[in-house]
């Protein structure tokens, strides 16, 4: 489903290279989970897969189903399929968080040639994602993360993962900011969203994570490139040992 | 004097300026006015031959070069006229009273009646006292401490406006629409409004209503009364003009003014509140947006004397294509005014390089006990705000249109009626979607 193949990133304003010859295959019904240590460019590749402005490609390719993504626009991305939770979702004063939603799942929609939904139908979806999230009616009117906590603004993430129905679902530290019940209440709303169309790419540090949302495979990301990919087994690894072992023996 | 006592180039100047002002009233009749009028638009003659007409070296004309306002005719500008929307405020159930080039029409507007509202007319009006103690005393008052020659000018040629005093609480809005029909006009209206101890009305103003145009207001807001104000000026892009809105709150009243500006060549609008009674609250907020050949102007100065007083000033300006946007805000504390709460702030969101903004906000306090705070800003979209809605799939112009609609969100809140804020928000809309 995501094929990413040989990629080199730089920064545009900057002669620093990032990602440095990264591949990468996530196929779909799998959930894939990346681990490294600070720096080594994880969220730089969810940025640069996303269409984030400020970084230059300057080898190699990332597909969706066989379609260039590097070619599209952000929000052409989003409908074709691709989500980025972020590490630090953004503020928006002014924008509330209802007509945001609204907007994007519809937006979307008309993207992909599919009818709008009425604002009836819409409210009655968000209610029902809220709840099993457990994000109150207040936090929906309130401008888009604003005033939001940390570990809420992780979740209206998830909220809107759910409600936008992505097939491609990248998550880069979800679990940063969330408490035990709400990283079982975030993970729960992952698994629930899990079939055999849709793939997602988890960003973690921790094993905690992958106890709630097992992973087929398990990579080890370092210096721009994939370093080491592996079942469950290489993130408990990881949790026991951290990264010295691992970069010792690929470096050697 | 003799003529050989030496003169600072300052004082020539000056000299210069008083006597071609007085040159100029004393060709100019002030309209025919009743006795009382007649006195008022005299002792404004004599401010303004007193101070004389501005000039772009002025201080507080730094950032708008008053020429094209003082210039002895209007300009001739091809007549705008809107086919693609309803005219503001047609949703609302009002009593309506039409101006065209600044000239009233009678058969366009509601008979001049409702219950707890006395209306008459400025150019009609006889021996009305309640308004005989105020038309152009709070503009005289407000020559100080910084001359307004335009309001003088206003009050002593203004050839109508309405007269208003409000008894009751009223439900039903007064609506003032300007129209204008011809390419070269000149408006120069005069409201006076008085609302006696408790009553509450809306006051709708819309339309630039003539190619060069000067409205001043005196309001009077007596004990725990309060006023709605809501004014658009909207889309006529050559118009040019000033507004001047001066108003007194008693103690516990209240006042809430939002001004919509979007095109226009050479905007002004000019507000002057004086908090004389303890526990007043006045809210004064302007959104402006403007493309190309457009200046827009907000000079705000609120005068806290009583404690216990609030003021807000929440200015917000969107430009694009070169346009250019000014502030000059002032919160003064006078001694006697503790426990005053003031907040002002200014921001303009610049859509490209071209466009400016210039800023100038100032507080000064002479009371211990305040708190009052300002800020002023000017920036681009915020590209993280961007990228966010756009990761979401939402389109780079939608999602520019909801920041920038997020921008002006707190200029909006001040409007107390939603269903008006709704419609003020399509209009936002709708000018962005013309001006992407
Ligand atoms: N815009 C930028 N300007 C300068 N340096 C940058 C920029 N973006 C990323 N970098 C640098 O690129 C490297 C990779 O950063 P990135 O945020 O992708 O790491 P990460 O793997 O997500 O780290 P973490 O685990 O701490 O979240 C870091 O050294 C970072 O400082
Ligand atoms: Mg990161």
């Amino acid at each position: 489903m995501l094929e990413i193949n040989n990629l080199h990133v730089k920064l545009e304003n900057e002669n620093k290279e990032i990602l440095k010859g990264l591949t990468l295959s996530v196929e779909a019904g799998s959930v894939h989970a990346i681990m490294g240590p600070n720096g080594s460019g994880k969220s730089t590749l969810s940025y640069v897969l996303a269409g984030r402005d400020g970084y230059t490609v300057t080898d190699g390719s990332a597909t969706l189903d066989g379609e260039s993504l590097l070619d599209m626009e952000p929000e052409e991305r989003a409908a074709a399929g691709l989500f980025l939770a972020f590490q630090y979702p953004v503020e928006i004063p002014g924008v509330g968080n209802m007509t945001f939603l609204r907007t994007a799942v519809n937006a979307q929609r008309k993207a992909r040639g599919e009818a709008e939904l009425s604002a009836g139908d819409f409210l009655k979806l968000v209610r029902a994602k809220a709840k099993t999230l457990k994000i109150d009616a207040e936090m929906l009117k309130r401008p888009v993360n604003v005033g939001f906590s940390g570990g809420e603004k992780k979740r209206n993430e998830i909220l809107q993962m759910a409600m936008l129905e992505p097939r491609m679902c990248i998550l880069d530290e979800t679990d940063s900011g969330l408490d035990v019940d709400a990283m079982k209440l975030v993970s729960e709303g992952v698994n629930a969203l899990r079939d055999a169309g849709r793939a997602f790419l988890v960003i973690t540090h921790y094993q905690r994570l992958l106890d709630h949302i097992k992973p087929d495979v398990v990579h080890i990301m370092a210096n721009g490139r994939i370093v080491k990919t592996g079942g469950p087994d290489l993130a408990l690894e990881v949790e026991k040992n951290g990264y010295a072992d691992i970069l010792a023996e690929v470096s050697a | 004097m003799t003529a050989a006592v030496a003169t600072s180039p300052r004082a020539a100047r000056l000299a210069a300026r008083l006597q071609a002002t007085q040159e100029r009233m004393a060709k100019v009749p002030l309209p025919a006015s009743p006795g009382w009028l007649l006195r008022a638009r005299e002792g404004a003659v004599a401010r303004l031959n007193a101070t004389g007409l501005p000039e772009k070296r002025d201080e507080y004309w730094r950032y708008t070069d008053p020429a094209a306002l003082i210039a002895p005719t209007p300009p001739s500008v091809d007549v705008f006229e809107i086919t693609d929307e309803p005219l503001v405020f047609d949703h609302v159930d009002r009593l309506r009273l039409v101006f065209v080039d600044g000239v009233f029409d009678a058969a366009a507007s509601d008979p001049l009646e409702a219950e707890g509202i006395e209306i008459s007319r400025l150019a009609e009006a006889t021996d009305i006292h309640w308004a005989q103690d105020l038309y152009g005393a709070l503009e005289a008052r407000a020559q100080a401490p910084v001359a307004r020659p335009l309001a003088a000018l206003n009050s002593a040629t203004a050839t109508d406006g309405v007269l208003i005093r409000v008894t009751g609480k009223v439900d039903r809005p007064v609506s003032v629409c300007y129209l204008r029909r011809k390419a070269a006009s000149d408006a120069i209206l005069h409201h006076v409004l008085r609302l006696e101890p408790g009553s509450e009305m809306t006051l709708l103003e819309n339309g630039p209503g003539a190619a060069r145009s000067s409205i001043v207001s005196e309001i009077d807001i007596a004990e725990g009364a309060v006023l709605h104000h809501v004014r658009t000026m909207g889309r006529d892009h050559q118009r040019i003009g000033t507004t001047h809105l001066f108003a007194r709150l008693g103690a516990g009243a209240r006042l809430k003014s939002f001004s919509l500006s979007v095109n226009g060549r050479l905007m002004r609008n000019e507000a002057m509140v004086w908090m004389t009674g303890k526990g007043g609250s006045a809210h004064i907020a302007g959104a402006a947006m403007g493309d190309g050949a457009f200046l827009h102007d907000d000079t705000v100065f609120v005068t806290h004397q009583a404690p216990d007083c609030e003021s807000r000033q929440v200015f917000k300006k969107v430009l694009r294509g070169g346009a250019v946007g000014v502030f000059q805000g002032k919160i003064l504390v006078e001694q006697p005014a503790q426990q005053t709460d003031g907040y002002q702030i200014s921001q303009s969101l610049l859509l490209d390089e071209r466009s400016q903004f210039l800023a100038k906000p100032e507080l000064e306090i002479y009371a211990d006990d305040v708190k009052c705070s300002h800020g002023s800003t000017s920036g681009e979209i915020d590209a993280d705000h961007l990228f966010y809605l756009r990761a979401r799939g939402v389109p780079e112009d939608e999602a520019k249109l909801l920041l920038v609609l997020a921008f002006l969100a707190e200029t909006l809140d001040e409007i107390d009626r939603e269903d008006i804020a709704e419609d003020m928000r399509q209009r936002l809309r709708g000018w962005l979607e013309r001006h992407r």
